[in-house]
Order: C-alpha cells, then structure tokens, then sequence
C-alpha cells in the first residue's frame, strides 16, 4: 500500500520535474531572456547584499568627504563621487533596495485588489457590479499613471512608503482589465457550468476554477510591470517625492546630478543607466516568461 | 447613420469619463489629505489665515456641496485661485499649457514619422543590418525612460557635441514676438521674426526628441510586426504575381492595414506623453504645465494640482477619441459595428 503511494508521489515529482526542465529548455532557447535573467538576479543579489558588497556601505548615507568630492570615474571610485565625496557606486547599490522595494511592494498591493475585482466583474456579468468595477476602472485608466501616481504623492508626505500607495493606487486598474477578459470568457466554460451545478460555492469557482486558468498572463505582466514600476518610482523620486535624502534612489540621484553637467557628468549618467538597465532585464525577462508559458509548441 | 452612432457612443463615453476623472481627482485633493487648508498653508501658518483658507475654499461645506462649487467654476473656465501666488489658477494654465501643447505637437510629428518609417522600411528589408539596428534602438527606446534620454541628449547635443540650444524657449538676447496664440514658433512667424522662430524651434527639439523616443520605438516595434504579418498574406502574393511594383503594393495595399495598432499605440503615447513631459521639462528647464505642475505638487498648491491633472485627463480623453476616430476610419469593421 505504502509502496504504491510513494511511486504516485514519485511519478507525480517527475512530471513536475519534467515540466520544469521542458519550460527551462523552452526559456533559455533565448538567450535575451537568460540575459534578463541574469540581469535580475544580479540586480536581487545587490540589493540583498548591499551592505556587504558596496565598497563604502557608509556612504549610503549623510556622509561628507569634501577631500574627495567631485572625483571622475577612475581609481578607488569605479562610477567617481558626488559633490559630497559619496561613492557614486556604493549609492547605486544601495538604492537597488529601494526600487526592489518599491517593484514588489506596488504589485503586491495592485495584483490581488485588481485581479479580484476583474474576476467578480468578469464572473457576475449582468448584475449591477460589473458596470461598476469596470466603468471606475475606464476612470482610472483614463490617465497616464506616472500623472495619477504623482498627483496622490503630492498630497501625502514623500516618503517611499507613501510612493508606493500612490503608485499601487494608479496601477490595480490594468490588472482588473485584464483578468475582467479572461474572466468573462471563462465563466462560459463547461467546466465552471458544470461547478455551478454541482452547487460550488461562488468564492470556490472564483479562486479554484477561474482564477488559476488566469495566472498565466498575470505572471507575465507581474514581470514586464516590475521593470515600469521601478520606473515609475525613480520618476517620482526623481521630482522629490519618494525616498527622502541622505538616502539614495536612483531617481533623486539623477535629477541632483542632472545639475552638475557637464563638468561632472558622472553624477546623473550611471544611475540613469542603472534604472535603464533595470528596466531592461525585466523585460527581456517578461518577453522570455511570456514566450515560455504561451501554448504554441517548440 | 451608423457612424454617427459611434461617434456619439464615443462623445458620450468620454463625458463620462471626465466626470469621473473630475469626481477622483476632487477627491483625492480634498480627502485624502485630512485637512487640506493646514497642509496648504503648512505646520507654521497661523489660525486665522488656515480659517480664511477654509471659508475660501468652503471646506466647511459638506464635500458634495464643496464638488459642486468647484465644478460650477470649473464649467466658467474657473478654476481658482492659486494657493501660493493668490493668481487665478486658469490664467496660469493658459499661460504654460502652450508651450507643453508645442512641445507634444512637435514630439508627436517625429514619433508618428520615425516610428511608422523605420518599422516600415524595417519590415521591408527584414533580415538586414538595417532591420538588426532599428530592433535594437527599438528595444533600448522602450526601456528607457525619457528623462534619461534627456539626459543623454543634453551630454551629446549641448556639450559634447554642442548643436542644439538645452536651456528655455528661445534664446535670451532674443525679443519674444508678441504672444498671441502662445505657440512661440506660430507667434514668431506671425510676427514675421524669422530667427525668432529658428531659435523657438531648434529649442524644442531636444526636448520633443526626448519625449518621442520611447513612442517612436515602440511604434516601430509594433509598425514592423503588424508589415511583416500583412505582408506575408495571400493577397500580397497574389498582387506580386500581377506583376504591380512592390513599392506600389506597399504603400497602397499593406500600409494601410498595417497601420490600425501603431494609431493606437501612438495616440495612446502621445497622450502619456503629458505624464513624460513633466520630467523632461525639468531636466530642459522648459517653461510648460507640466513644471508648472510640479512646483504646485511640491507647493502643496491644491487648486493648481487639481486644474493641472484635469487639463491632462481632459487632453488624455480628447486624444483618445480621436483615435477611436481614425481607427474606426482605417477600420470599417469598427465603424459598420456601431462602437459595439
């Protein structure tokens, strides 16, 4: 009896290993998405690590060496210093928490609120609820969002908490308009009729039935939208409303840089960098997981 | 008859959307900050002067009541007075939403122009370094935010390679022509001031470059994929075998179709465009609404806030009606459908 049991258990890990090698292969048949990868990951590990890899950790704060400041790219200083003397390199590092931070807090607050809603909206078609959800979120999507996150930030004190609600409150939309799709086509399946029939409670059909045929695009929006949020917070660093100084985001870097070009150009130009190439591996990551999980065989 | 129905559905949906923009920025700018006249006039502001606020602003009002008001000035063209420099808020948007406005047009004449041209051209020549050069400027286009690209133009054009003005609207030892529309380059060809109106232009470019990069790429992204899908169809084959010239097919047959997403993409971007603009006017210290606007946020100057981010959502439904308008044009399947 036990025995059977655990060859089920074992036939059952190698399917899910065997799935998991065939979309590996699937992924890594690109090699921009490894890029992306490993883009992300590298980003990830500095941001968890920053303290034990920058090579001033100090200079993440209100620290002065006006001995040094102003240094060019170049020895000691890979990236130079800021008009304090602060390693520019050291607070690139740093700042990769906060937009960590900030890509993971939006989405975890704008992904369940919004796919909730567009589940109940695209599930209770024709009862009072639906035009509700989706007529409020046509309202929310009928501005660009870096403009509504900026308007709510402006209201709230800058902190990078606050950033974050600003811009979760700006971002839940999209994601309700694309489960809201997925949803109500869905809700026709036989295989929900027969949920309903057999007496499923509605929570049951929204969450166990509807909601994991739905993950799919969401995990990949999940990933293109973590490189746009991070954007969208160094924007609004980047006029003064997220993380405050001395602490370093990448935003407010750029714009105190933007300031002292050209003669020290240095300042603005590598964390502007490092927010492209932030961006950058999230999306070719994105582009990857997209190509993974749509159904088209290899 | 059934694109009047269309166009009407649409005239009707945008109302809707106003108010409702309308309603959620009130809200936002009332509510959320729990006493707006202290956060206004900040920590150190006597009484009497958060009181007078108050009155001003009919706080003491129920919030209804307060939205009415509000609207009912708005519908004059009234949308207060500033909070911070006791001038009417409208004037000043009249003042600083021309020169944005110039900024966006010039912004979108290059992203419509190099996006559909390099896709085009791209999708054309498939396969070439031609096609392998624009694929990858796409991507670093899209992924790039447009306060970078301002940054790195003004390196490359104003010092680097010094060609372009970085700085304003048009060069100080210059007279300004006479304002009438406020469009700097219009006024100074209406005033027949010809280096006036080079020194205008050249000004906008950098800043309209920088805007239009992240759109131009995407829409030569989204131009190449839908040319080389319409041109890999039976009838292009079948016109081939006519024997008409491909630049003929092209332009006549496959543009056309090709050209519904990269509308939508661009009209869309265009209209974000107003989000981007309040970066890049900072870093090019350009004197439009969208600075104007963030030295209210940063002001904590409520009745220019809400009259700012209403002028944007009122361009963002403008701009989106009119390309439900030109696709439903390039689409008759849209327009036969009724806006269904």
């Amino acid at each position: 009896m036990i025995s059977i049991k655990t060859k089920k258990t074992n036939k059952k890990w190698a399917a899910k290993l065997d799935g998991l090698c065939r979309s590996w292969y699937k992924f890594s048949r690109n090699k921009l998405s490894v890029f992306g990868l490993i883009i992300v990951l590298t980003v990830i590990f500095i941001a968890l690590f920053a303290d034990k890899i920058a090579p001033f950790p100090e200079h993440a704060g209100a620290f002065v060496d006006l001995g040094n400041a102003g240094r060019p790219p170049g020895e000691g200083y890979l990236f130079g210093t800021d008009q304090y003397g602060r390693d520019i390199l050291s607070r690139i590092f740093f700042s990769f928490r906060g937009a960590i931070i900030m890509g993971i807090g939006v989405l975890a607050v704008a992904v369940p609120v919004g796919v909730f809603l567009g589940l109940i909206a695209g599930y209770f078609q024709g009862s009072l609820i639906e035009p509700l959800i989706m007529r409020t979120v046509d309202i929310f999507l009928a501005l660009p969002p870096l403009v509504l996150a900026l308007a709510v930030s402006a209201v709230l004190r800058p902190t990078l908490f606050n950033s974050m609600m600003a811009v979760s409150f700006a971002w839940w939309a999209w994601y309700t308009r694309l489960s809201y799709g997925m949803a109500s086509s869905i809700r026709n399946e036989f295989y929900i009729q027969s949920a309903e029939l057999i007496g499923a409670s509605r929570l049951h059909i929204l969450l166990r039935e509807i909601l994991p045929n739905c993950l799919g695009p969401i995990f990949t929006k999940m990933t293109l939208d973590m490189g746009w949020v991070i954007l969208i917070g160094a924007s609004l660093s980047f006029v003064g409303m997220g993380e405050q100084p001395p602490k370093p985001a990448l935003g407010t870097m750029v714009a105190d840089g933007a300031k002292y070009i050209p003669h020290m150009w240095w300042l603005a130009v590598f964390p502007a960098l490092a927010i492209m190439i932030i961006v950058l591996g999230f999306n070719l990551l994105g582009d990857g997981i997209r190509d993974m999980l749509s159904t088209e065989e290899v | 008859m059934k694109s009047r129905h269309f166009i009407i559905h649409r005239l009707a949906w945008s109302v809707f959307v106003l108010v409702g923009l309308s309603i959620l920025i009130f809200f936002i700018a009332r509510v959320i900050p729990g006493d707006p006249a202290r956060m206004a006039l900040g920590p150190r502001a006597p009484q009497w002067a958060v009181d007078n606020l108050v009155k001003e602003l009919h706080l003491n009002e129920p919030i209804y009541v307060q939205y009415w008001l509000w609207l009912k000035g708005v519908l004059h063209g009234d949308f207060g007075t500033s909070l911070v420099t006791r001038r009417p808020v409208s004037a000043d948007i009249k003042e600083f939403f021309p020169a944005t406005l110039e900024l966006i047009v010039v912004a979108a004449i290059i992203e419509t122009v190099g996006g559909i041209l390099l896709g085009a051209l791209s999708a054309r020549y498939s396969g070439s370094w031609f096609d392998s050069l624009v694929r990858l400027i796409a991507y670093l286009g899209v992924v790039t935010p447009a306060f970078v690209w301002a940054i790195i133009f003004m390196l490359i054009f104003g010092y680097v390679w010094p060609i372009l003005p970085i700085l304003g609207r048009i060069d100080s030892n210059l007279t300004v022509p006479p304002t009438v529309t406020g469009l700097m380059t219009i006024d100074s060809l209406l005033a027949g001031d010809f280096e006036a109106f080079k020194s205008a232009f050249l000004h906008l470019l950098l800043p309209a470059l920088a805007l239009a990069m992240g759109g131009m790429s995407q829409a030569a992204r989204i131009t190449r994929a839908s040319m080389s899908e319409n041109l890999s169809r039976d009838y292009v084959g079948s016109e081939m075998a006519a024997g008409i010239p491909m630049k003929l097919i092209i332009l006549k047959y496959v543009l056309r179709p090709s050209l519904i997403p990269t509308v939508t993409i661009i009209a869309l971007d265009i209209a974000a465009m107003l989000g981007n603009a309040f970066l890049v006017e900072l870093v090019f210290n350009y004197p439009g609404i969208s600075r104007y606007g963030i030295n209210a946020m940063l002001t904590k100057d409520l009745n220019a806030i809400v009259a700012v981010i209403m002028v944007i959502g009122l361009a963002f439904v403008v701009m989106n009606f009119i390309v439900d308008l030109i696709v439903a044009y390039l689409d008759p399947r849209i327009r036969l459908q009724g806006g269904k």
